[in-house]
């Protein structure tokens, strides 16, 4: 690390730190001014996201929801708020420390009552607070548990890593697994590709069978596992592959209810964490299939919607990103034909089947290639 | 009555197996779970019976044991009074033999065929006789039976009949072989029968040994017995006119006026002359020498005229406190109320409707409360959409009482309601007994009843709810905010912020502060007043000091104690309002700094934060 990044990363830090303890100090002249502590921070919703005009993505809305000691569960957030801040700020940015996400959970235990009773709530504590001051996880020093999913294709890399700058081609220079993204991906560089897209893809099985099958080089294509629900250092790799290198994005997933919100979280953001679509989401992505008609026009071997599928499928119907007549079109057949198809459901017409029939003809359909 | 009557003509014609055959299931036995749950009815209801009767507390034992695939033997004993050995034959071996139809007395009793049927079904399906034992007193011999009922004669057989050995000082012993099969974890079910059988009767012991060999006992709760029903004299506007005509020809007295006085309640003199006079009867007659004729339009005149409604005092309900004890012991609860409604009449039949709702504890909050209804102290499993019971609860609208009730349903929440009839006549919808018919005095008794109880649930819960957002409150100030506070201050490195002002503002309180400041020479003190609260405050404020105040506004009064002097300001405060009280004290601030807590008199402690409250 060269002294300009350093002192970059200082500054960045200081930024994080001030922008932590305002948030205190709001706390202390809510006292001071015999207010009720309490925190307002945008309602996240299925409701509250709406789409921005300017990214073409969706973000929070202006419905709001206040956190306030009145309640014990507003007041035990905000308790729990402040030991979190106190954590970042002392434990992590001044000590130049950093802990994942589960870490996080257990440093809790010591807290007697502000303690998380599971780790789902202080992921989303620490979500709430990257809304609250406009951060990102990043920025307290709070990374996740895994590493992002994998990369494979014709494309070369230079990621700086904490030993140094590493470049390797995708392709040439990777194994059989392929390239790992790590969970910061601001420090790869894209040297040079001869991609002509980049096709994301649902299951580890899938992406495996396409490279079995050479449809990288024959495609020229760059293939993201997705991992079922894509983690954050994921969408944001394809969302600059798509904005920097002028790459499209196919989004290839099973055809069933979960895999449309795992498209809709690449392509438009999720709910849970619409503040930070503006980075991730990569609105040009599109959506390849598994589609409910192409259950109909493959005839693929389906399995039954169960009653969970059913409500998801009902629930998507009202959900404002998939507003569109082709996704209301796909969920209604869905629901009429009351099937369901995983993307290996190809396999039975044959291995080949995917890679030389279908994703050629969708491709071409959608114009891609 | 109409079946005695029917099964009494039938009973020549055909015989009594055939009758059987083809009435199965209004009597109870159409598949092997009902018939097994349909035989201990008949057995604990007789010994309930025979036990109340005699004074003596049930203790009543029921083992199943599998004897075949499909067959099961069901061995009931109890301690009660015991059978004379001559009756022993006809009591269990002759259908309809001792049959209550035609005393006018709440007994269990009422509602089975009796015993004699589980005999004959017994028979039928497993070809073996039934075994009695039964033994009167500590000194009388133990007497065994081994039983046949002839399906041609509908007359007992006897196989076996001799005295043995009985460890017990007095009681009943009863053993049957069926086809039958015993289940679990439904409402309709042997288990069920007898736990709600053991709400009802606390004072009674119930043990039930299952096939697996598994024991459950239903404990006692209770040493008080029931109160006896005391049998009356029928009603004449409760009395059937099939009734009316065999009481007519029954009849030991030579004229129809002194038949009437005698046989029925409410009659004396004057309204029997009445009622011969509206039926242009002599009263005279002989009584068994009505014709139908007469005998219709005698019953047609007992509605023409003014009779007093029967008596209730025959009643036995269960009483309060053993409905609460009873539905106490089966049941964690958190809440348990229950009525006694004062007696009321049907059809000239008296009536008491009794009820009890319990709530909270571990029963399921999302589920349909638990309905239990019993007639004249029997549960009744089947057929609830049907029952009067079941409608006046589905009339009432339990929202108003804190209960989630969809459609108009019904209600949701952990709750149990119970409901007693009562009744020297339960009106049943058909002749299988098990739920009770829609007349209006019942239901409207029932939902008298259960609005009773549910009004006190409500104010229970009410109760609770603001013991519960008190608690919170406590909650919040006395744990979560001070802490909320010190870590703020850590993480600025400051002093940790004062609380009390919020604590008084979350309490909806009214708070009172003293500021001090240095004016140069010496302190201006300024008693700040503020009420969070939704009503007005009306209190006294005091300052006893050892020093004199100088220009305070408003004025206070003065009262000199000891060395020291009491100054008392009045303050009223509207909701929202806030006033100051300010003075100067010719004192230097560190000393200012030990001035005493402040103090404020003719308001409730709970009410006030940052003062202390007395009450002179």
């Amino acid at each position: 690390m060269n002294e300009t990044e350093k002192s970059n990363k200082e500054i960045r830090d200081s930024i994080s730190k001030t922008t932590l303890k305002k948030l205190i100090q709001d706390f202390y002249e809510q006292f001071e001014s015999e207010t009720i502590p309490h925190i307002t921070l945008p309602s996240r919703t299925k409701k509250n996201i709406e789409l921005n005009a300017n990214s073409d993505v969706w973000v929070y809305g202006d419905s709001e929801s206040m956190r306030s000691a009145k309640t014990v569960k507003g007041a035990t957030q905000l308790l729990k708020t402040s030991h979190v801040v106190e954590l970042l700020m002392k434990g992590h940015l001044d000590q130049n420390k950093s802990s994942t996400l589960r870490e996080l959970y257990y440093i809790s235990e010591n807290w007697d009552i502000a303690k998380f009773n599971e780790q789902s709530e202080s992921d989303r504590l620490i979500e709430d607070l990257e809304i609250i001051t406009g951060l990102q996880r990043e920025d307290f020093h709070v990374r996740p548990e895994e590493n992002g999913a994998t990369l494979y294709g014709p494309i070369k890399i230079k990621e700086l890593t904490k030993r140094g700058d590493r470049t390797m081609h995708c392709q040439d220079e990777v194994g059989e697994a392929g390239y790992q993204i790590p969970y910061n991906v601001e420090t790869i560089k894209f040297v040079e590709h001869d991609a002509k897209f980049i096709i994301a893809i649902e299951t580890g099985g899938m992406q495996d069978r396409l490279i079995e099958n050479g449809f990288d080089e024959k495609f020229n294509a760059i293939l993201v596992h997705l991992k079922g629900q894509p983690a954050r250092s994921t969408r944001r790799i394809l969302k600059r592959m798509n904005e920097e290198l002028k790459l499209p994005v196919v989004v290839f997933t099973d055809g069933d209810p979960w895999s449309f919100r795992i498209y809709a979280s690449v392509a438009y953001g999720a709910i849970k964490s619409a503040h930070l679509s503006e980075f991730m989401a990569t609105p040009a992505a599109k959506f390849i299939g598994v589609q409910a008609s192409d259950i109909v026009e493959y005839e693929l071997s389906t399995d039954k919607l169960n009653d969970q599928d059913i409500k998801a499928l009902e629930s998507e119907l009202t959900d404002p990103r998939f507003d569109t007549p082709y996704w209301k079109e796909q969920i209604n057949l869905m629901l009429k034909i009351g099937k369901k198809a995983e993307q290996q459901a190809f396999a039975g017409k044959g291995l080949d089947y995917v890679t030389d029939k279908y994703l050629p003809e969708r491709l071409t359909e959608m114009g891609v290639i | 009555m109409v079946i005695a009557e029917e099964l009494a003509k039938k009973q020549k014609a055909i015989s009594i197996a055939e009758f059987f055959e083809k009435n199965r299931q209004i009597l109870g036995f159409d598949s092997g779970t009902r018939s097994l749950l349909t035989s201990v009815k008949e057995a604990v209801d007789n010994a309930l019976d025979a036990c109340e009767e005699s004074g003596i507390l049930p203790d009543i034992f029921i083992k199943l044991e599998n004897t075949s695939r499909t067959n099961l033997t069901l061995i009931v004993e109890d301690n009660g009074p015991g059978i004379v050995k001559e009756q022993i034959p006809r009591v269990f071996a002759k259908l309809l033999y001792g049959s209550r139809f035609h005393a006018v007395k709440q007994s269990r009793g009422q509602q089975g065929i009796g015993i004699s049927a589980t005999v004959l079904y017994s028979q039928l399906t497993s070809g073996r006789p039934v075994k009695i034992i039964s033994k009167i007193d500590r000194d009388a011999p133990a007497h065994y039976f081994e039983l046949l009922i002839n399906t041609q004669t509908n007359e007992p057989e006897i196989l076996v009949d001799k005295i043995v050995d009985w460890d017990r000082t007095r009681g009943t012993r009863l053993e049957l072989e069926m086809e039958a099969s015993y289940v679990k974890g439904r409402r309709q079910s042997v288990y069920e029968y007898l736990k709600d059988t053991a709400i009802v009767n606390p004072h009674a012991r119930i043990t039930i040994i299952e096939p697996d060999n598994n024991r459950i006992i239903f404990e006692r709760v209770t040493d008080k017995q029931p109160v006896q029903a005391v049998e009356i004299l029928p009603h004449p506007h409760g009395i059937e006119l099939g009734t009316l005509m065999k009481m007519l020809r029954y009849c030991e007295t030579p004229r129809l006026d002194s038949f009437l006085r005698i046989s029925f309640s409410r009659i004396g003199a004057k309204t029997s002359d009445e009622i011969c006079m509206k039926a242009s009867i002599s009263p005279e007659t002989d009584p068994k020498a009505i014709t139908l004729d007469e005998a219709k339009r005698l019953h047609e005149a007992f509605k023409k005229v003014k009779i007093l409604a029967p008596s209730t005092d025959c009643l036995s309900p269960i009483t309060e406190e053993l409905i609460r004890k009873g539905m106490g012991k089966e049941h964690t609860v958190d809440f348990i109320e229950t009525t006694t409604r004062p007696a009321s009449v049907h059809n000239g039949h008296p009536f008491q409707v009794e009820a009890g709702i319990a709530y909270g504890g571990n029963l399921p909050k999302e589920e349909k409360v638990e309905i239990l209804r019993f007639a004249n102290r029997v549960p009744l499993l089947y057929q609830q959409g049907a029952c009067a019971i079941t409608h006046a609860i589905e009339n009432l609208n339990w929202r108003t009482y804190s209960l989630n009730q969809p459609g108009g349903s019904i209600p949701i929440g952990p709750a149990i309601i119970l409901v007693h009839v009562a009744s020297t006549h339960i009106p049943f919808t058909s002749e299988s007994k098990e739920a009770i018919a829609d007349v209006p005095e019942i239901i409207s008794e029932v939902e008298l009843a259960l609005k009773d109880v549910a009004r006190r649930l409500k104010n229970y819960l009410s109760r609770q709810d603001n013991l519960e957002k008190r608690r919170e409150k406590e909650e919040i100030i006395y744990t979560i905010l001070p802490r909320i506070a010190k870590k703020v201050g850590e993480i600025l490195e400051v002093p940790t912020p004062d609380i009390t002002p919020i604590v008084a503002k979350i309490m909806r309180n009214v708070f009172c502060q003293r500021v001090v400041r240095n004016n140069g020479k010496g302190c201006e003190v300024e008693i700040h007043f503020k009420n969070h609260s939704d009503s007005a405050h009306h209190f006294t404020f005091h300052e006893t000091l050892p020093y004199s105040i100088e220009s305070p506004s408003p004025e206070p009064r003065k009262i000199p104690v000891g060395t020291q002097t009491d100054y008392v300001w009045k303050v009223s405060l509207k909701p929202g309002e806030q006033k100051a009280i300010i003075y100067r004290l010719d004192i230097a601030l560190e000393e200012a700094a030990k001035l005493p807590q402040l103090v404020v008199e003719g308001i409730q402690s709970e009410l006030v934060t940052g003062a202390k409250a007395v009450n002179v």
